[in-house]
């Protein structure tokens, strides 16, 4: 060994052999991750830029009165976003209010009570939940979901609910089947895999010190949970159902399928109506005229903002939440 | 101490009740499951038979299988893919490797993140703005596009996350030898992480192969079979759409033979890129 090295010591031009090869690749390696990077950055910033340049016809012709009005006519060529944009949120908002329950309860089922054997089967299951295609939901919902719920549930809901007054204008009109609840339901069943996940991180990660001693005072198992285990992953909790509502703004397939599609606001859930995404996968490929194109562009530019806005207070929470866990 | 025992049972009635509650969300959820799978299966089965893979799709009425929306479907996710794998795999790279304490990775894992979460029909939105407008025509080339576009954030995601895993003693040792930086990552950190980043661009492919927003404005559809990627292109999921939606009862029976199929390749997907992490973890 050492008079190997000292054979080299008397032929420098070897030692300079010895220098790994490949150095020179070094900097185009490094430039060549970096333009990827900045590849996506563009995409972004491209995106944006093209929506917020296609929809400005829209937005000058109309102005706010955009936001407010609901005509929606490529034969006068006027256009209002407030029925899909309403159609949106409410569809959105059931999802969350029917999916949120049942995803924590699933979380709560999954961690607490549920045999150890059965757990690793049960929570792939559900996570298979959140791998089926969106347009398989659609085809689910139209052809199974919706008559049944038109049979069944519907009917009921207008017999009991309809004569309630203010509650009640939210059912009224023929069980269809089809419309603004089945779409928030067929959301509400797409995100509970989402926020069930999440749900399941921040409540197994509370200090297992807290729960213990909520036993040790004589806590049932449902004090815990309502008591210690919801309270002290509440951030966390809410950032997953903002990755949930994010999904659910922004679906498209599964609610194209199921709400009937009318450009009509109407009061009651049960009747026809739009969203954003289904305004699009059904007019964009006819749209002829630059003002019903720029129109329709806005109103992604509109989907895009209240997604992006909902994805930034989801990270907020979740960054704060995991901050306070470690 | 007197023990109120009203109380008591109370607290045991509602905690019964509620925890029979949770029971109830988690058999409902996988209730639903089962059920997506029985109608797949018990609809599909009957009308999937060799005919779905060898004909075309037929005009209402007529006879024809799925040869056309198969064939489109899988050369525009495999074209997607191959595009998405290198730029998601690189991108991946520079923020674990790279950009560790520069102030520009917090913003390309910011923009990543929103691309992740960007509704797939403004994708195709998108797609249709800067490839069908300038070029006059819908074509499977923009389809790819936008496909590739959904692809490329989850390999960012799952590369960057990988290779966060590997331990920085094996990049050390590979340095104290001598290797260069980039010889350090493609043979040992990449090498070390290979199995986390073929679950991403599994995943990935399963994302994508059975997205139908982003193609009905690029790629639109097509009832001939065509392998040109430059003209209008069927897919499975447009071709899912179009079907299902219709009022004939052989279209919608196609329609469900193709749901069995896209729902099948993507849950077995899932299932294989699970089972690579899971044994990654070992």
């Amino acid at each position: 060994m050492f008079s190997e090295d000292s054979a080299t010591m008397d032929r420098p031009e070897e030692v300079a052999t010895r220098i790994p090869s490949g150095l020179k690749l070094n900097l185009p390696f490094r430039w060549l991750t970096a333009a990827a990077a900045m590849l996506v950055v563009a995409a972004l910033l491209a995106m944006l830029a093209i929506l917020a340049v296609d929809s400005a016809p829209a937005f000058r012709r109309f102005g706010f009165a955009f936001l407010v009005t609901s005509a929606w006519n490529p034969v006068t060529d006027t256009y209002g976003a407030l029925a899909p944009v309403t159609g949106t949120l409410v569809t959105s908002v059931i999802a969350m209010l029917v999916g949120t329950p049942v995803a924590v309860g699933v979380a709560i089922f999954l961690n607490e009570i549920c045999p150890h054997r059965l757990r690793d089967p049960l929570a792939i299951a559900i996570e298979l939940l959140a791998a089926v295609p969106s347009i398989i939901y659609g085809m689910w919902g139209l052809f199974v979901l919706a008559p049944l719920l038109g049979r069944h549930v519907y009917p009921a809901l207008i017999h009991w609910i309809g004569p309630v007054p203010v509650v009640g204008a939210l059912f009224q009109g023929p069980p269809f089947g089809i419309g603004t609840l089945t779409a928030g339901l067929i959301l509400a069943i797409m995100v509970i895999p989402f926020i069930a996940s999440v749900a399941r991180q921040v409540l197994g990660s509370v200090p297992p010190m807290l729960r213990e001693a909520a036993y040790g005072v004589g806590a049932t198992t449902w004090e815990v949970a309502r008591h210690v285990l919801i309270p002290h992953a509440r951030r966390g909790l809410i950032g997953g159902v903002m990755l949930g509502l994010g999904r659910a703004l922004g679906e498209t397939m599964a609610v194209t399928f199921v709400i009937g599609n009318a450009h009509r606001l109407s009061a009651s859930l049960l009747h026809p109506g739009t969203t954003i995404s289904a305004v699009l996968a059904n007019e964009f490929t006819e749209a002829s005229g630059d003002l019903y194109l720029s129109s329709l562009v806005a109103l992604g530019l509109i989907l895009f903002a209240v997604t992006f806005a909902v994805l930034l207070g989801a990270r907020a929470l979740l960054a704060r939440a995991d901050r306070r866990s470690v | 101490m007197k023990v109120d025992i009203g109380i008591v049972r109370r607290r045991r009635g509602i905690n019964r009740v509620m925890l029979a509650l949770c029971v109830l969300a988690a058999l409902g959820s996988v209730a639903v499951l089962a059920s997506i799978m029985w109608e797949l299966l018990s609809r599909g089965v009957a009308s999937l038979t060799l005919a779905t893979f060898l004909q075309p799709t037929p005009p209402p009425g007529g006879q024809g299988g799925l040869a056309n929306a198969i064939l489109g479907s899988l050369m525009m996710t495999v074209t997607a893919i191959v595009v998405a794998t290198p730029v998601g795999v690189l991108t991946g790279t520079y923020l674990a490797e790279y950009a560790r304490r520069s102030r520009l990775a917090p913003v390309v894992r910011f923009l990543n993140d929103s691309l992740l979460s960007a509704p797939s029909i403004i994708i195709g939105l998108f797609a249709y703005a800067i490839l069908v407008m300038p070029m006059g025509h819908f074509s499977g080339w923009a389809g790819a596009f936008a496909l590739a576009l959904i692809a490329v954030p989850v390999i960012v995601r799952t590369t960057e996350d990988m290779l966060a895993l590997v331990p920085d003693q094996l990049r050390e040792a590979a340095a104290a030898l001598g290797v260069p930086a980039w010889r350090m990552i493609v043979r040992v950190t990449w090498r070390a992480a290979a199995r986390g980043i073929v679950t991403g661009a599994l995943l990935a492919v399963a994302r994508i192969s059975g997205e139908t927003a982003p193609l009905l404005f690029t790629a639109l559809n097509n009832q001939f079979l065509t392998a040109n990627m430059d003209g209008p292109m069927p897919s499975l999921p447009v071709a899912i759409f179009q079907f299902a939606m219709s009022p004939y009862k052989d279209w919608q029976q196609l329609a469900w033979a193709g749901a069995l199929l896209v729902s099948v390749s993507v849950l077995l997907l899932s299932i294989l890129a699970r089972a690579m992490a899971a044994r990654g973890d070992r």
